[in-house]
C-alpha cells in the first residue's frame, strides 16, 4: 500500500498534467503485476464490491476516534470526503502495515461476506496501521467511490509509455467488461486477443462547446447540422449473434434496455452504431426526467417498459460489416448508416435516425437551433462532414451549439459552507423570488440552489458579506439579509408539488452577480412560471 | 443574570464599565488590540492600547496613531476594572485579555496556538471564569503536526526543487506565516528571497526577533537568480505576474487549511504544508480545559460546532458573531497590494 499511497499522493499533490503521468509511468515500471492490474482498474473506475456500507463506517470511525457520531458528522460534512475525513480523525499509530495493495484489495472482496463483527475489528486494526494517506487510500477503496485526479486518458498515456504498446490500442484494451480479480497483466495488456474484443466498444469521440460565433467555422455547407438530444449517449454493438449496449461513462447496459434485443438477427453482425437513448412514446421524444426512472434501475418490470419505452436514435457508424471505419469521412460513415436504416426501417425496432441537415446558410443554422426547446433537443451539434470518428473530446471537427440556458435574477436568502475545496467559504447558496401575498405586499420565496458560477475573488466577496449579514443559523445554514441580486441560469423548468415555489428547475447555476440590481428589481414567480411552456 | 463584564455589540466586544472595546471592528473612543492582523486591528480608534511588541507593527499599518504599550502581565486599572495582557502565541506580539472586575474574570483569547514557535512568546493558559475563545480550526479534523516535522519537510522540499534546478515559491501570510517560515529556512540550502510586502514586515519585526538574511526582490532582481532559491511570498502574489520571473518555479503554501486535499487543489499549488498558527482541535480543548472557565464563548471559525461539543462535555457554551476571520490566508496586511503594484512595475 506503501507505494500505490505514495502515486496517489503524487497525483493529487501535483497540478501538472507532466508530473502526474511521470509518476505513473514509474510506478507502471515498478510495481508488481497484480498491483498493476488494481490500479489500472481502480483508475479506470472499476471497483472492487464494497464490503462495508458507510452508515457502519462513520460509526466505526467515530469509535475509534472517540468523537460523537454527530461530530463526526459535522466534520464530514466540512470536509467533503469520507476517506478524507477518516483519514484526518483517526490518530495514526506506531505500527505499520507492509501489504501491498493487491494485498488489501483481496482482504476487502473476502470481507464482505463476514460478520459485522470480524468488518468492525478489520478496519479498526488496519486504519491505525497506516499513515494518513494510506488511511485515505484505503478508505477510498472501501467506500468505492475512488476518485483521483487524473484521467483515464492520462492513465493510459502513462500506461503506454511503460509497456510500448499505442495509447489508442490500450484505450480498446481497457474498455469492456473484464474482471480485476481473474485477469492477468499479461492477459490484459501485454496479450493480442482478438476474441476478447467481441463486446468492447470503441472510444468516444466527444465534442467541445463552440467558441465563438459559428460563421467562424467557415463554410456552412462543410457541416452536417443534426439536434444534440438529451439522453443517453450510447454505442450499439452487434456482433456474432449478440447485442451489446455501452454508455458514454464505458459502462455495459445492455441489461437494462432488454428492448434492444430486438436487433439481433436483424441488424447484420459487425455492426457498431453510435446514438442516443431516448424515452419515446406516442411519437414523442420525452424529457432526461422520464429517461431517469429507467436509469439505475437493476430489475427492469414489465411496466416500466410499459410507461417508459426507449429507442435509441443514431447519429453514427463505426463499425460495418466488421470492420472499423472510423477513419472514413463522416458523410460515408452517415451514408452507410442511413441505408442501413432504410433497409430495417419498417420492420418495427426501437431504432430512429438522428436527422441531419445541410444548411444553405449560418441564419438557417441559427433558425434551427431555436426549435430545440420546443423539440426537447440541448441545442445542434455541428460535425465537418469530411471528419473522422476520433478518440475523446477534441477540437476542430465536432462542435456542440447548446441553447442558452433561461434565465432570471433572483435574491440571496440563504447560505451553507461549501466543503471539500471551499469549506472555508460559504459558497452553497440559495436563492428566492417574489410572491405576491394577500395583504397586497410581497415576499420572498426560496426557488433554487446553486453552487458554481462565480470566480474566486466574487465567492470570496459573497462569503464576507454573509459573514456580517448574518440573521440566523440554522446548523450549517445561515440565514442572510436579503441584499445581493444573482443572474441565475437553468436549462429546464417544470411544475413541481415538492418545491415550496411550485417550480423545479434543471442545472440552476449563478451566471453573474447583479452588482447594479437591487433586491426590488428581482424577479416574480409568476415570471418564472410563465416560462414554462 | 446581572450585567455581563463583556458584551458584544455591533462595533466590537465591549467592557460598558470601563468603556473599553477589545478588537473593535468599528471606530471607538479606546481600544485594546490582541495582535496585528487587520481583522483585529483596524483604522480609527482614538486610544489603542496594545502589548508593545505590537506598537511597530500597528503603526507600520495603521500610520500615526494614539498607542500605548503594556508588558506581558502588567495590569491597569480603568475606572474599577483591571486589564493585563498575556501572550496569545500566535504571531509576535500576540495577546490575550484578562479582565476583572469585582472578582469576576473574563478572558478573551484574540487569536491563538498552543505550540511554541519560538518566535511569539508562548501561549499561556489564564485561570478565569468565562473564557471567550477563537475556533477557526475547531473540527476534530484538524490535528497539527509539530513545527520541527514540517519545517522539515519544507526544508526537504526546497532541497529537492534546488537539485532539480527550480525556485521554490512558498506562500505565507505577510505578517506571522512569512517569519515563522524564515525563521526556520535553511539557509544553508540557498538564498532567501522576499516579495516586498513580506520584506516590509519583516524589516520592522528584526528589531524584536532573529531572522536569517533574505534578499528583497526589486525590479533590478536578476532571473537568473532565482533557480535553487526560495520565495517566500503572500498567497495574494499567487497567480500575478510578479511569479513570472521565478520560472522555472514550484508552489507550496503554508496554513492549517492545507489540510484538506480540496483546499490545496482549489489554489491550484503544487504543495500544502499543514502549519496553522491557530489551534488544532486538542489544542483547542485543552486549552479550555485548562482555564478553569465554566462558561465559554465562541467566536469565529467552527463555533457553532465546537461550543455544540463542549455544551456535551458540560460546559456553558454559546456562540457569539463577530467580525474576525481568522482564515489564515485570506487575511489581508495593509501594504501587500501596493507593495504587488509596485512589483509588477
Amino acid at each position: 500500500m506503501r507505494n500505490f499511497a505514495a502515486l496517489i499522493k503524487t497525483l493529487d499533490s501535483s497540478n501538472k498534467t507532466s508530473v502526474k503521468v511521470e509518476a505513473l509511468t514509474e510506478y507502471f515500471l515498478h510495481a508488481s503485476d497484480p498491483d498493476k492490474v488494481w490500479t489500472i482498474a481502480l483508475l479506470s473506475h472499476r471497483r472492487p464490491p464494497r464490503p462495508v456500507n458507510t452508515t457502519l463506517l462513520r460509526l466505526w470511525a467515530s469509535e475509534l476516534a472517540n468523537i460523537p457520531l454527530w461530530l463526526f458528522e459535522e466534520s464530514y460534512h466540512i470536509v467533503g470526503d469520507l476517506a478524507e475525513t477518516i483519514a484526518l480523525i483517526i490518530p495514526d499509530s506506531k505500527e505499520h502495515s507492509e501489504k501491498s495493495l493487491s494485498e488489501y484489495v483481496g482482504e476487502m472482496i473476502a470481507l464482505k461476506s463476514k460478520s459485522e463483527a470480524e468488518k468492525r475489528l478489520y478496519l479498526h486494526e488496519n486504519w491505525q496501521m497506516l499513515n494518513y494517506y494510506e488511511r485515505f487510500v484505503f478508505t477510498k477503496l472501501i467506500t468505492g467511490s475512488f476518485r483521483i485526479g487524473l484521467s483515464q486518458k492520462l492513465m493510459t498515456r502513462a500506461l503506454s509509455k511503460a509497456v510500448g504498446i499505442d495509447e489508442d490500442v490500450l484505450a480498446y484494451k481497457l474498455m469492456g467488461d473484464w474482471n480485476p480479480q481473474k485477469i492477468t497483466f499479461q492477459k490484459l495488456i501485454l496479450e493480442e486477443k482478438s476474441q476478447d474484443y467481441l463486446s468492447k466498444p470503441y472510444p468516444f469521440y466527444l465534442a467541445y462547446a463552440i467558441e465563438s460565433e459559428p460563421e467562424n467555422l467557415g463554410d456552412v455547407r462543410d457541416w452536417s447540422i443534426e439536434h444534440k438530444w438529451d439522453g443517453i449517449r450510447s454505442q450499439t454493438i452487434i456482433r456474432y449473434g449478440e447485442v451489446y449496449l455501452w454508455s458514454r461513462g464505458e459502462e455495459l447496459i445492455t441489461d437494462k434496455y432488454p428492448e434492444f434485443q430486438a436487433f439481433v438477427n436483424v441488424l447484420p453482425d459487425g455492426t457498431v452504431i453510435d446514438g442516443e437513448i431516448l424515452p419515446y412514446k406516442d411519437g414523442r421524444i420525452g424529457t432526461f426526467g422520464d429517461l431517469q426512472t429507467r436509469i439505475g434501475r437493476k430489475t427492469v418490470t414489465k411496466a416500466l417498459l410499459q410507461k417508459t419505452p426507449v429507442i435509441i436514435r443514431a447519429y453514427d457508424l463505426l463499425e460495418w460489416q466488421g470492420k472499423d471505419i472510423r477513419n472514413h469521412p463522416y458523410e460515408e460513415r452517415r451514408q452507410l448508416l442511413e441505408e442501413l436504416y432504410d433497409a430495417v426501417k419498417d420492420l418495427g425496432l426501437p431504432l430512429q435516425l438522428s436527422e441531419r441537415f445541410d444548411m444553405e446558410s449560418w441564419e438557417a443554422v441559427t433558425e434551427e437551433r431555436m426549435k430545440a426547446r420546443e423539440l426537447n433537443s440541448e441545442g445542434l451539434m455541428l460535425k465537418r462532414k469530411k471528419s473522422p470518428y476520433l478518440v475523446g473530446r477534441k477540437k476542430g471537427d465536432w462542435w456542440k451549439w447548446k441553447l442558452e440556458p433561461l434565465t432570471i435574477d433572483a435574491v440571496l436568502t440563504y447560505a451553507m459552507r461549501g466543503s471539500g475545496r471551499r469549506a472555508n467559504l460559504f459558497t452553497d447558496y440559495t436563492f428566492a423570488l417574489w410572491q405576491d401575498k394577500e395583504d397586497g405586499s410581497r415576499e420572498l420565496v426560496t426557488f433554487a440552489k446553486a453552487y458554481s458560477g462565480l470566480t474566486d475573488a466574487e465567492f470570496r466577496m459573497v462569503d464576507d458579506f454573509i459573514k456580517k449579514n448574518t440573521l440566523e443559523r440554522f446548523g450549517p445554514v445561515r440565514s442572510v439579509t436579503p441584499a445581493l441580486v444573482f443572474e441565475i441560469g437553468f436549462e429546464g423548468i417544470a411544475l413541481s408539488s415538492r418545491h415550496k415555489s411550485g417550480i423545479a428547475t434543471r442545472f440552476p447555476r449563478i451566471l453573474r452577480w447583479r452588482t447594479d440590481k437591487k433586491i426590488e428589481e428581482a424577479n416574480t414567480i409568476q415570471e418564472l412560471k410563465n416560462m414554462i411552456r | 443574570m446581572k450585567n455581563k463584564l463583556l458584551v458584544f455589540n455591533d462595533k466590537g466586544i465591549y467592557c460598558a464599565q470601563a468603556d473599553v472595546y477589545l478588537d473593535p471592528w468599528r471606530p471607538v473612543k479606546n481600544a485594546i488590540i490582541t495582535h496585528g492582523h487587520s481583522d483585529h486591528a483596524r483604522f480609527g480608534h482614538r486610544y489603542y492600547i496594545t502589548h508593545h511588541y505590537n506598537i511597530p507593527i500597528l503603526k507600520h499599518r495603521l500610520g500615526d496613531i494614539v498607542v500605548t504599550g503594556k508588558e506581558w502581565g502588567e495590569t491597569f486599572t480603568i475606572n474599577g476594572v483591571t486589564f493585563s495582557l498575556h501572550p496569545a502565541g500566535h504571531i509576535i506580539g500576540s495577546s490575550q485579555v484578562r479582565v476583572e472586575y469585582k472578582g469576576e474574570v473574563w478572558v478573551f483569547t484574540g487569536d491563538y496556538k498552543t505550540e511554541d514557535d519560538g518566535i511569539s512568546t508562548p501561549y499561556e493558559a489564564i485561570r478565569c471564569h468565562t473564557l471567550i475563545t477563537e475556533n477557526t480550526f475547531g473540527l476534530p479534523a484538524f490535528r497539527w503536526l509539530p513545527q520541527a516535522e514540517v519545517m522539515q519537510d519544507i526544508n526537504t522540499w526546497w532541497a529537492q526543487n534546488k537539485a532539480e534546478g527550480r525556485t521554490s515559491v512558498l506562500f505565507g501570510y505577510t505578517l506571522g506565516k512569512a517569519q515563522r517560515l524564515l525563521k526556520y529556512l535553511d539557509s544553508d540550502i540557498g538564498p532567501i528571497y522576499t516579495h516586498g510586502a513580506v520584506e516590509n514586515m519583516t524589516e520592522v519585526l528584526r528589531t524584536i526577533v532573529d531572522f536569517p538574511p533574505t534578499i528583497r526582490i526589486t525590479q533590478e532582481t536578476k532571473k537568473e537568480a532565482f533557480p535553487g532559491s526560495m520565495v517566500l511570498a503572500p498567497p495574494s502574489a499567487h497567480g500575478t505576474v510578479w511569479i513570472r520571473k521565478m520560472t522555472p518555479y514550484v508552489t507550496a503554501a503554508a496554513s492549517g487549511w492545507m489540510a484538506f486535499r480540496g483546499a490545496r487543489r482549489r489554489r491550484a499549488i503544487d504543495k500544502g504544508f499543514v502549519l496553522s498558527d491557530h489551534c488544532d482541535w486538542q489544542g483547542l480543548l485543552e486549552s479550555v480545559k485548562a482555564t478553569g472557565a465554566e462558561r465559554i464563548i465562541c467566536t469565529h471559525g467552527y463555533s457553532d460546532i465546537f461550543s455544540a461539543y463542549l455544551r456535551e462535555l458540560g460546559y456553558d457554551a454559546v456562540t457569539e458573531n463577530t467580525q474576525y476571520e481568522g482564515d489564515e490566508e485570506e487575511i489581508s496586511v495593509g501594504d501587500e497590494k501596493d507593495a504587488e503594484k509596485k512589483e509588477e512595475l
